[in-house]
């Protein structure tokens, strides 16, 4: 039933992609609604997936590179629909829906199997730290997909080409003030994220910092995200810039989620 | 009965032409009155706007009524028989109905898509209702009219994006600033056409302006106009820190704003966004300066060329348009054949036998008659149906004058369906 649940959410996302790229081609409410019903089925199926590995394996499901990156794409679903709720920005879903399924198809290829979590890891901290870390993870996704909309829209504004995405995207100030935001939500809990990171790893083996290559990347994802917030703040980098720092660290995200993982290395064998 | 439109629109007649011939003011309501009491026409109602005279009826003979309306135009209007013999158009029924569609869905009008034409259409119709002149026909015209309209409105893109350049101006501002009213607008120089950019932002809800203009007294002038800020020209730089839209038209032969001074008040700002409008011709601001972050700088051509395409996505959006146009001239007329006599009194008569067959089925259910009793029963039923319904059909068939009206009404009355 597990399975089948992950399929299904799978199959949802990937059609809700579709019709949410759909809506770049051609405006239409009918394309809107079908792809947030979808995406938001395929939500819920998932949210029933991850309960049942929670309880088929006694702990947050977030212990294999499968669990981790299927719980990555339900966050960013998760934020995109509180953010939708909040702001409906008609076009977020084209810039955000085809990033969640993206992931779910990486994990679909991942192998599914539940894994004996080794003891050492066997800690309430696993739970606090990895959900912080997703949950701002999957912030800094959407801080990248708004991002990604304002340089589409300021390119339509710089070059004087007012088509019809133009007319259907938000404003420039709305997407900027949005970026912002989701950075400063994104933001706190990463640090957390890494403090409580720190906390487990000195009650797991007795040090706070180990340099290892996950860590690393953290920090350097950590660092850039402060530099967005603080050049914002005291030098008015916004707009552009901001945008393109936030892609920029997004994409150290990506690198250290996926491409530490091939190398197998450090103590976050898991992930 | 039939229906027709006259009239004569900018396509068609020169502004001089349409000046003599508009219903304006007093005017309207007593040429309404005096076209009512042509003895060819049967109900009227008049549309006159600075781009169109004309005269929606319903008569007998549509192309005796439409003589009789050219004639009283002429004199009504005083003008020459010959000088409005070519220029007034004349449609009748299904053409008529789609003329009236099309116009009130702003297909018609000079610029397609302007939002106007049906304010003056649902005017018109109104005085009409309170003048007594229409009648079933045109109202349940005219109504149609306005939910066409509206259903193009929504279903197309059509009254979207601007078509004149102060529009395209603030259309631009609220796609870089969500809300205009916190941002503050400033005129620098105090060009004609920067003012009247100005009156558009006001009415699009700027409250804060500031004037900056090379004669100081002409800025305090037009400063007190806006309820806006007055500032020396020399001083604008300085200004520039708290406004966000730049309104420029100075008349000056060279640049006043230099890419490195903008890019310094930018540092100073913050980079809080800037949206300039070079009104200017010879252009007053450098340029280059579009390059700086977080600067939209957009000059007359620029805006023009933003018209141009607007103007060419409405001819599109036109297209559909006429299509939805078709789709509710076809339902009209099927309402206007179900007007018919015939129809009318044979779906009346199917109504009452059913009721007649209903009740005596009922009847027979309850009490037992025997054959003889059955049939006197049901020969009752029968001479009562057709004893009520002989009046109201030898008056269908009878009436000319009012036959639509008592359709109507008996449809109404009767909720009968027309025929498929």
């Amino acid at each position: 039933m597990g399975a089948l649940s992950f399929q299904l959410a799978l199959g949802l996302y990937l059609v809700a992609a579709a019709l949410a790229m759909a809506q770049l081609l051609r405006a239409s409410r009918l394309l809107q609604g079908l792809s947030l019903l979808g995406a938001g089925l395929g939500f819920c199926l998932h949210l029933l997936y991850i309960l049942y590995r929670y309880f088929g394996a006694g702990h947050v499901p977030i212990a294999s590179p499968h669990e981790a990156t299927s719980f990555f794409a339900w966050c960013i679903f998760l934020i995109f629909f509180a953010l939708q709720y909040r702001y409906r920005l008609g076009l977020l879903g084209a810039f955000v829906i085809p990033l969640g399924a993206a992931l779910m198809v990486v994990a679909a290829l991942m192998p599914q199997e539940l894994r004996p979590l080794s003891p050492v890891l066997r800690s309430h901290w696993l739970g606090v730290h990895t959900v912080l870390a997703f949950l701002a993870n999957a912030s800094f996704a959407l801080a990248t997909g708004v991002g990604l909309m304002y340089l589409v829209q300021e390119h339509y504004v710089k070059s004087k080409h007012l088509g019809e995405l133009f007319q259907r995207l938000p404003s420039l100030q709305r997407l900027d003030e949005l970026n912002y935001r989701l950075i400063t939500v994104g933001f706190p809990l990463f640090s957390l994220a890494i403090i409580t990171g720190a906390l487990w790893a000195q009650n797991a083996w007795g040090s706070y910092w180990s340099w290892d290559p996950r860590e690393v990347w953290s920090l350097v994802t950590w660092l850039i995200f402060a530099t967005v917030l603080h050049a914002r703040l005291l030098r008015g980098w916004r707009g552009r810039r901001a945008a393109l720092l936030t892609i920029l660290g997004f994409v150290t995200i990506l690198v250290a989620f996926f491409g530490i993982k091939l190398l197998r290395k450090g103590q976050h064998v898991f992930l | 009965m039939r229906l027709l439109a006259v009239g004569l629109n900018h396509r068609c007649a020169d502004v001089s032409l349409r000046e003599r011939l508009a219903f304006d003011g007093p005017k309207l309501q007593e040429g309404l009155k005096a076209l009512r009491a042509l003895p060819e026409v049967q109900e009227v109602a008049v549309l006159s706007t600075c781009n169109r005279v004309e005269i929606y009826a319903a008569a007998r003979e549509p192309q005796q009524a439409a003589q009789a309306i050219k004639g009283f135009l002429s004199s009504f209007h005083q003008v020459p028989p010959e000088d409005i013999k070519d220029p007034l158009y004349v449609h009748t029924d299904q053409e008529a109905v789609r003329h009236v569609f099309r116009v009130a869905s702003s297909l018609d009008s000079m610029v397609v898509g302007e939002p106007q034409i049906l304010g003056q259409l649902k005017e018109a119709f109104q005085l009409a209702l309170q003048e007594r002149t229409s009648g079933v026909l045109l109202n349940r015209l005219l109504k149609k009219a306005i939910s066409v309209a509206k259903r193009v409105r929504t279903e197309t893109r059509i009254a979207e994006n601007a078509v004149s350049i102060s529009f395209a101006a603030v259309e631009l501002a609220q796609k870089i600033f969500t809300d205009l009213g916190d941002k503050a607008v400033m005129l620098l120089g105090a060009g004609e056409m920067a003012e009247l950019a100005a009156r558009h932002f006001i009415s699009a809800g700027v409250r804060h302006m500031v004037v900056a203009n090379r004669t100081y007294e002409r800025g305090l002038q037009l400063a007190q106009e806006f309820r806006a800020q007055a500032v020396r020209f020399e001083e604008f730089l300085q200004a520039m820190l708290q406004v966000d839209i730049v309104l420029c038209s100075t008349g000056a032969p060279q640049y006043v704003l230099s890419k490195a001074e903008l890019h310094e008040v930018m540092l100073r700002r913050k980079q809080r966004p800037m949206f300039i409008i070079d009104i200017s011709v010879p252009r007053n601001i450098d340029p280059a300066c579009q390059r700086l972050d977080n600067v939209y700088l957009y000059d007359v051509d620029d805006l023009q060329g933003v018209v141009d395409a607007n103007l060419g996505q409405r001819k599109k959006e036109a297209q559909r348009a006429e299509e939805i146009v078709a789709q509710e001239v076809e339902v009209f007329e099927r309402w206007r054949d179900s007007l018919q006599a015939t129809p009318t009194i044979v779906a009346l008569r199917r109504m009452a036998e059913e009721v007649k067959e209903r009740e005596l089925r009922k009847l027979l259910n309850r009490v037992q008659l025997d054959e003889a009793q059955k049939e006197a029963v049901s020969y009752m039923a029968t001479a009562i149906v057709n004893k009520l319904l002989h009046p109201p059909t030898v008056a269908l068939k009878n009436s000319h004058e009012d036959r639509q009206e008592l359709i109507a009404l008996l449809r109404k009355l009767y909720s009968l369906q027309a025929e498929q």
